[in-house]
């Protein structure tokens, strides 16, 4: 198991957090309907780093992007977001 | 090739043991190959049988990494079925079936298949609607399905936990009782063996690096045993789609997640046929060793590392007690967790990309090796003739853009929501 640094709790277990989906997957309001697609169903998928948005569902419930390694589970950077941060 | 048989057996008791060949060669790439399928797991071994038996090639090429089977064909729960309710799954997993129920004879090896039934089981009134309406949905294409009370499970596993204060009541179940397991390293070896004789050549410890271009078309591969040319090129590396896509500059509709499994030491037959329950996310069956296999949800989140998670092991064994609560006294002697691809439908892809010469053949979700010999069959035919196999053309990587998503579960396009 993980454990993972909430930007407002501190150090928590994994199982208080639930995630979302990759940061480059969320479809921007305007989007055109092929670009909407393309987002919305395809992954980079790397075998290694990629940037993700969690919740922290059962604590503050705040959102939060994480940075981590696919295959150590390393998390190198967890910070705070608001909608309004989103892409 | 000799033929495995009992008098093979009786010869060798008399002379050591000591006739038995190895049951596949180890040969050196060689500069081209019509079709090189990439991975050497029972997906891509049984397209390269097919090839070879169905379609009459022999200039093809399995290209494995590690070695045979050692992904996701050997960290799988063994269960093989094909109860599914939407008709493009049932019927591919059902023309699966059908070949399982032949494939020892056909291979001439082993794979232990073992139709014992496999069982759903309904934990309330909406669950026993949605089993009546998959039973449904299979018996009107010929499929075999059979609602059961709750004295009908009580007497296939007495060691359920039928007690009105259980914590997951049981009110009855589906089964299909042509379902059951099999045993997995004997699925990709007896391919191996069945293709390896028919001319295939398979090459293990080699790593694809990259594809070889000319304009947009693929025409070979760089391996870590140099560059092999080729007219077709067939991704199979479940688990690892986005990974080898990637290289050909491809996205695809798919998260890859790892899926927990675990067994207990062996005990004395006490589990009669494969119980699941989809309402949990649990699947419980007894292999031949006496085993009890556990099967569990996925991670619900990104990952390629081949190792559980404590807390979702916790999940899955809590549910299996509460099931069976005769289990508890038994030890966990191993876990394993496979890499799975886990698709925006819930369902495989399989066919044409949009890179000329390269097919792929991935997004198995937790159900590929139930799908072994179907996915073989139908994708040995995409290969040989370029174009979509019927059971396999709902299942093309374009249904996404078109609006034709197979979601059986009917939980829309997140992967980490199936």
């Amino acid at each position: 198991m993980m454990q993972i640094t909430c930007p407002h709790c501190g150090p928590r277990a994994q199982s208080e957090f639930i995630y979302e989906r990759t940061v480059d997957s969320v479809v921007p309001l305007d989007a055109a309907p092929e670009q909407a697609m393309a987002t919305l169903f395809a992954r980079t998928n790397p075998r290694g780093v990629d940037e993700e948005i969690w919740r922290h569902t059962y604590g503050c419930r705040a959102w939060l992007i994480m940075t981590r390694h696919r295959v150590t589970n390393e998390i190198s950077a967890a910070r705070a977001v608001g909608p309004e941060a989103l892409p | 090739m000799s033929r495995y048989s009992a008098l093979g057996l009786l010869r060798g008791a008399l002379n050591g043991q000591k006739h038995w060949q190895p049951a596949w060669r180890d040969p050196e790439p060689k500069a081209h190959y019509d079709i090189i399928i990439i991975g050497g797991g029972g997906h891509g071994l049984a397209t390269a049988y097919y090839l070879a038996k169905v379609h009459g090639l022999r200039n093809i090429a399995v290209l494995e990494k590690g070695w045979l089977g050692g992904g996701n064909t050997g960290r799988n729960t063994t269960i093989v079925r094909s109860n599914y309710r939407l008709e493009p799954l049932h019927n591919l997993f059902e023309f699966g079936l059908k070949l399982w129920h032949g494939l020892s004879d056909e291979l001439n090896y082993n794979v232990m298949f073992s139709p014992r039934g496999a069982m759903f089981l309904g934990h309330s009134d909406a669950d026993m609607v949605k089993l009546a309406e998959r039973g449904d949905a299979m018996r009107c294409d010929g499929i075999d399905a059979d609602l059961m009370t709750r004295d009908e499970v009580a007497k296939l596993e007495p060691l359920l936990d039928m007690s009105r204060d259980a914590r997951f009541p049981i009110q009855g179940g589906l089964i299909q009782r042509r379902g059951g397991s099999a045993r997995h390293d004997a699925v990709a070896w007896g391919y191996a063996r069945g293709a390896d004789s028919l001319g295939v050549d398979i090459i293990q410890k080699c790593e694809v690096t990259g594809f070889v271009r000319d304009g947009n078309a693929v025409v070979g591969v760089e391996t870590t045993r140099g560059r092999i040319g080729a007219g077709r090129v067939g991704i199979c590396v479940a688990g690892h789609s986005g990974h080898v896509a990637a290289m050909a500059g491809l996205k695809l509709p798919v998260e890859s997640q790892t899926l927990q499994a675990m067994v207990t030491e062996g005990v004395k037959p006490m589990i009669n046929s494969v119980i699941m329950s989809q309402s949990l996310h649990c699947y419980i069956s007894q292999s031949d060793k006496g085993g009890i296999v556990f099967g569990g949800d996925p991670d619900n989140w990104p990952s390629y590392a081949q190792r559980g998670h404590p807390m979702v092991m916790e999940g899955a064994v809590a549910q299996g007690l509460a099931l069976v609560p005769a289990l508890s006294r038994l030890r966990m002697v191993r876990t394993w967790s496979g890499v799975t691809d886990m698709s925006f439908d819930g369902a495989p892809i399989i066919g044409e990309t949009p890179v000329p010469n390269l097919y792929i053949n991935g997004g198995w979700c937790y159900g590929g090796f139930k799908a072994t010999p179907a996915s073989g069959w139908t994708y040995a035919h995409t290969l040989a003739t370029g174009k979509p196999h019927p059971l396999n053309a709902p299942f093309s990587l374009d249904r996404f853009e078109r609006g034709a998503t197979i979601d059986e579960t009917g939980s829309g396009p997140m992967p980490n929501s199936r």
